[in-house]
C-alpha cells in the first residue's frame, strides 16, 4: 500500500503526543508499517505543535510537506486554518471547534478570523467539525479532548473497534483510563 | 516483538541490549528521552549530571574501570563537553564508550544550527549516523563493538528528526557483561605532555584504520536502482527524504559512518554515475570529502543550502523540478508563537523586569520566552550560564550607573550547569551585579528532569539538595533574599533594592512550576464584566488564559491555575474566585 499520511495539529498542551501515539499504535497492530514524528521542547510551550503520523508497506520520510496530508485532525480551530495548505486535495479535515486566541490576538496586533469552518468548506475541504471540548467536559475531564477526536477518527477508518480499545488501553495512564474509555466513546458516536 | 519507539527510546533499548553499565547526562532538546528512557532498565545505572562536561568525564570514568558507558547531550551540549572528548580521544577506553549528540537542524528548540560532524573530525573520533529508530537500537550496540575494537569513543550523531520520530524496533535481549578487569597505565590514562605525544601517534594510526573500516563496514550501503538517471550519496535522515522523493530513479549511497568518511566507496560509486547529488543536511561535510578525494561530478550545497532541514518536498523539487499544488487560509491566519504557560512563576518575575525597564542578560530555559511579547523583558540570550558571566563584562564595560539598571535570569537548573562559576566571578572580580535565580524547582523546557537542587535524582529517589542561599553565600555573595513571583509588590520591590545598592546581591525568586503534578492548583479566576473598565493592565502579563471579548476581558477557566497575579494587577477588583 502506498504511504498515507495524517497530521495532528493543535496547541502545545492540548495533547496531540497522546493522540498521535494512540493512532500509531493502532496502526502498528493492523500490521503497516508506521513512523510518527513528534515535537517537544521549546515549541511545546502553548505554541502551534504538529505532529506527523505516516503508514503502509514501508515509510521512508517520518515527515508530511505541504500538500501531502490525506487528513488533518486539528485540536483548534485557527490551527485547521494555518495547516491547510498541507491538505491533500479532497483529503479530509476533522477539526474540534474549540478557539485559543494566541498572543499576537491577545496582545491585539491580530485578530481571530470568523467562521473558520465554513471557509475551509468553502475552499474544497472535507470536514468533520465536533465540539470535542464538551464531550471531554462531559466524559470528566477537559484533558480528554484529545481521545475524543480520536473516537471521531476511528469512525472514519476501517479498522476493528478492538483495536483502537487496545490502543487507548496502552497509551493512557490506568488512572484516567475509564474517563478516556468514556471520552472515545462520546467522540466515536458524535458522527453517527 | 516490535515496538513502536522513538529514536531515542531505541537508542536506550540499545544501551541496554549491549550491556551498558553506567548512563550520565545532561537534558537538552532532542537528546533527552535516551537518559530518560535508559533509566527504566533497572540493570544500567543512570543519571542525570550537573552539566555535559561532568557526564562525558563521568562516563570516561566508568569506561576505565572496566564498563560500557554512555553520555548523551544535544548539540550545543558536546561544545560544553568537547575538552575530555578531545582527551578520551587520546586515552582511548577500557569499557567501550558511546557518546550521543543530537543535532537540531531547523532549530525547533536550540540557539544555533551547528553541524557536530565537526567535532568527531576535529576530536578525530569515530561517528556513525542512524537514519531510523530500529537502526539507532543496532547503531548503538555496533558503536560499543567498534569502540572496543578500535579502543576510542564512540560519537552517534542523531537530529530532532530520528530523536523524535517513532518506527518499529525488534527488541532482542540483554548481554550482559563482567567488568574488564582494572590495571593501572599512566602512559595510556596520564595524559601529560610525555604520554600524550605518544598518545597522538596512536590516535593517528587509529583514524587510519577507522578509515580502512569505513570502506568495508556494513553502515554504509549501496542500493543500486536498475533505473537509475543519477546516484545520490548521503546520511541519517536525509537519506529517508532521498528515498522517499527519488524511489527507483537514484542509486544511493546511504553513510553510516560520517566520520571518518570512506574514499575507494565513494569513488567508486561515483564513477558508476554521471551526476551524484550530495544530500545532506547543514554543513557541506560529505561534499567536500568528495572534492578532496577528487570526486568532483558533485552538487550539494549549490541545490541545498547550509540552513535547516531538508524534507522530500525540497529533494524533488530541487532534483526532479517537482511541486506540489496547495490551498491556502483566505486569511490572515495569526501565529502562535510559544508562550509561558498559564501560571508560569517566571511570568511576574518579567512583568516586574518589564516594568522597571531594566537590561535583562537572559539565559537558556523556558524563562527565554521572557523576551517575547508583550514582556519583552530580556537583552540577550547566547548559551547555558551566559546571563550571570556576560551581565559581568557588560557592568565592567560600562561601569556604576549600568550596575543599577541591569540583572541576569537564570533557571535553577541552568545555574547549576554553568552559572555558578560566573557568579564566582562576580564575587571575586567585584561588579555590583544582581543576579535572578529563577528557582522553579525543576528543569523545565526539556520535559521536567530533576537537578541538584531539587532533591531527587533521575530515577525519582531522594538525593542530596544544593542549598541556593547557602551556596550563594559561600561562594560571597553576602546579599541573598528570596521572593515570591506571584506576588508582584514584594517581587518588584527586592529588585528595585537590590539595583540600588553598591554590592553584589542574588535574587531567587521561587515558586514551583505550575506544570508539576505535585503542584495543587487553585480553582479558575472570573472576570466581572460588569466591574471591567477595559483598562487591559492583565493583558500586560502576557497570560494564554485572559483575552479580550466584546471590550472586557475573561478568563478561559480551562487554562487558569488560579495563580492571582492578574487579581494584583487589576485596580477595580473585576478579577475573582
Amino acid at each position: 500500500m502506498k504511504t498515507k499520511s495524517i497530521m495532528i495539529v493543535g496547541v502545545g498542551g492540548q495533547g496531540s503526543l497522546l493522540a498521535s501515539r494512540l493512532l500509531g499504535n493502532v496502526l502498528l497492530a493492523q500490521g503497516f508499517d508506521v513512523k510518527v514524528s513528534e515535537v517537544h521542547g521549546m515549541s511545546q510551550r502553548g505554541g502551534s505543535v504538529v505532529t506527523y503520523v505516516k503508514y503502509g508497506d514501508a515509510v521512508c520520510s517520518p515527515v508530511i510537506e505541504k500538500g501531502e496530508a490525506d487528513a488533518i485532525i486539528c485540536f483548534e480551530q485557527l490551527e485547521a486554518a494555518r495547516w491547510l495548505p498541507y491538505l491533500k486535495k479532497g483529503g479530509h479535515l476533522i477539526t474540534s471547534v474549540q478557539k485559543i486566541d494566541p498572543m499576537p490576538v491577545i496582545t491585539g496586533s491580530a485578530t481571530y478570523p470568523e467562521n473558520i469552518v465554513e471557509k475551509l468548506e468553502n475552499l474544497g475541504a472535507d470536514v468533520t467539525s465536533v465540539d470535542a471540548l464538551s464531550l471531554a467536559e462531559k466524559a470528566g475531564s477537559a484533558k480528554a479532548s484529545n481521545v475524543v477526536l480520536m473516537g471521531v477518527v476511528s469512525t472514519k477508518m476501517d479498522f476493528d473497534v478492538k483495536l483502537w480499545h487496545n490502543a487507548v488501553e496502552q497509551c493512557v495512564p490506568s488512572k484516567f483510563l475509564e474517563l478516556n474509555k468514556t471520552a472515545f466513546e462520546l467522540g466515536r458516536n458524535s458522527v453517527r | 516483538m516490535k515496538k513502536l519507539m522513538l529514536g531515542n527510546e531505541a537508542f536506550a533499548r540499545g544501551l541496554y541490549e549491549a550491556g551498558c553499565r553506567v548512563v550520565s547526562s545532561y537534558p537538552g532538546t532532542p537528546s533527552t528521552e535516551i537518559t530518560e528512557s535508559a533509566a527504566k532498565y533497572d540493570e544500567m545505572y543512570a543519571e542525570w549530571a550537573p552539566n555535559e562536561k561532568v557526564a562525558m568525564e563521568t562516563a570516561i570514568g566508568a569506561s576505565i574501570a572496566g564498563a560500557r558507558s554512555f553520555c548523551g547531550m544535544k548539540h550545543v551540549g558536546l561544545n560544553v563537553a568537547a575538552d575530555p572528548l578531545y582527551t578520551a580521544a587520546y586515552t582511548g577506553v577500557t569499557g567501550g564508550m558511546v557518546i550521543a549528540v543530537a543535532d537540531d537542524p531547523g532549530m525547533h528548540s536550540s540557539q544555533n544550527e551547528q553541524d557536530s560532524r565537526h567535532h568527531a573530525i576535529a576530536s578525530k573520533v569515530l561517528m556513525l549516523e542512524p537514519s531510523d529508530s530500529s537502526e539507532c537500537k543496532e547503531f548503538t550496540k555496533t558503536a560499543f563493538d567498534l569502540s572496543e575494537k578500535f579502543d576510542t569513543p564512540v560519537i552517534v550523531r542523531l537530529s530532532t528528526r530520528v530523536s523524535h520520530s517513532q518506527s518499529s524496533v525488534e527488541l532482542c535481549d540483554r548481554q550482559e557483561r563482567e567488568l574488564i578487569e582494572y590495571k593501572k597505565n599512566p602512559q595510556k590514562y596520564v595524559m601529560m605532555p610525555a604520554f600524550a605525544k605518544g598518545r597522538h601517534v596512536v590516535v593517528e594510526e587509529r583514524l587510519e584504520k577507522l578509515r580502512e573500516y569505513a570502506e568495508v563496514s556494513p553502515l554504509n550501503r549501496v542500493e543500486i536502482s536498475q533505473t537509475a538517471e543519477f546516484g545520490v550519496i548521503t546520511s541519517g535522515i536525509s537519506y529517508q527524504y532521498a528515498k522517499e522523493a527519488l524511489g527507483e530513479r537514484a542509486s544511493i549511497l546511504k553513510l553510516g559512518t560520517v566520520n571518518p568518511l570512506p574514499v575507494k566507496l565513494i569513488q567508486n560509486f561515483a564513477s558508476k554515475y554521471e551526476k551524484v547529488y550530495i544530500i545532506e543536511e547543514l554543513d557541506d561535510i560529505i561534499e567536500t570529502h568528495c572534492r578532496k578525494i577528487g570526486v568532483n561530478n558533485i552538487i550539494g550545497k549549490e541545490l541545498f543550502g547550509y540552513i535547516g532541514e531538508i524534507s522530500q518536498a525540497i529533494v524533488a523539487e530541487k532534483i526532479l523540478g517537482v511541486t506540489i499544488d496547495t490551498t491556502s487560509f483566505t486569511e490572515n491566519v495569526p501565529n502562535r508563537p510559544p508562550v509561558m504557560c498559564a501560571g508560569c512563576p517566571h511570568r511576574g518575575l518579567f512583568y516586574c523586569l518589564s516594568k522597571l525597564g531594566v537590561m535583562v542578560s537572559g539565559d537558556i530555559g523556558c524563562y527565554t520566552l521572557g523576551a517575547a511579547a508583550p514582556l519583552c523583558a530580556m537583552d540577550t540570550t547566547i548559551c547555558m550560564g551566559a546571563s550571570i558571566s556576560a551581565l559581568h563584562g557588560f557592568n565592567k564595560a560600562r561601569g556604576a550607573e549600568a550596575e543599577k539598571h541591569s540583572v541576569a535570569v537564570i533557571g535553577d537548573s541552568t545555574f547549576m550547569h554553568s552559572g555558578m562559576t560566573g557568579l564566582v566571578n562576580i564575587a571575586y572580580n567585584a561588579t555590583n551585579s544582581t543576579v535572578i535565580i529563577l528557582d522553579n524547582s525543576i528543569t523545565g523546557m526539556t520535559g521536567h528532569q530533576q537537578n541538584p537542587t531539587t532533591g531527587k535524582n533521575l530515577k525519582g529517589d531522594p538525593a542530596a539538595a544544593v542549598n541556593l542561599e547557602e551556596l550563594c553565600h559561600a561562594i560571597g555573595i553576602k546579599r541573598v533574599r528570596v521572593v515570591d513571583p506571584y506576588c508582584l509588590a514584594e517581587t518588584e520591590k527586592a529588585i528595585r533594592e537590590e539595583l540600588e545598592i553598591a554590592e553584589p546581591s542574588v535574587i531567587i525568586s521561587r515558586r514551583p512550576c505550575a506544570l508539576l503534578k505535585y503542584v495543587k492548583h487553585k480553582p479558575a479566576l472570573k472576570t466581572n464584566a460588569d466591574k471591567c473598565r477595559s483598562c487591559k493592565m492583565c493583558m500586560k502579563l502576557g497570560c494564554p488564559a485572559i483575552s479580550m471579548k466584546n471590550g472586557k476581558a475573561v478568563i478561559d477557566h480551562t487554562q487558569c491555575v488560579g495563580c492571582g497575579i492578574c487579581r494584583e494587577m487589576c485596580k477595580f477588583d473585576a478579577i475573582t474566585e
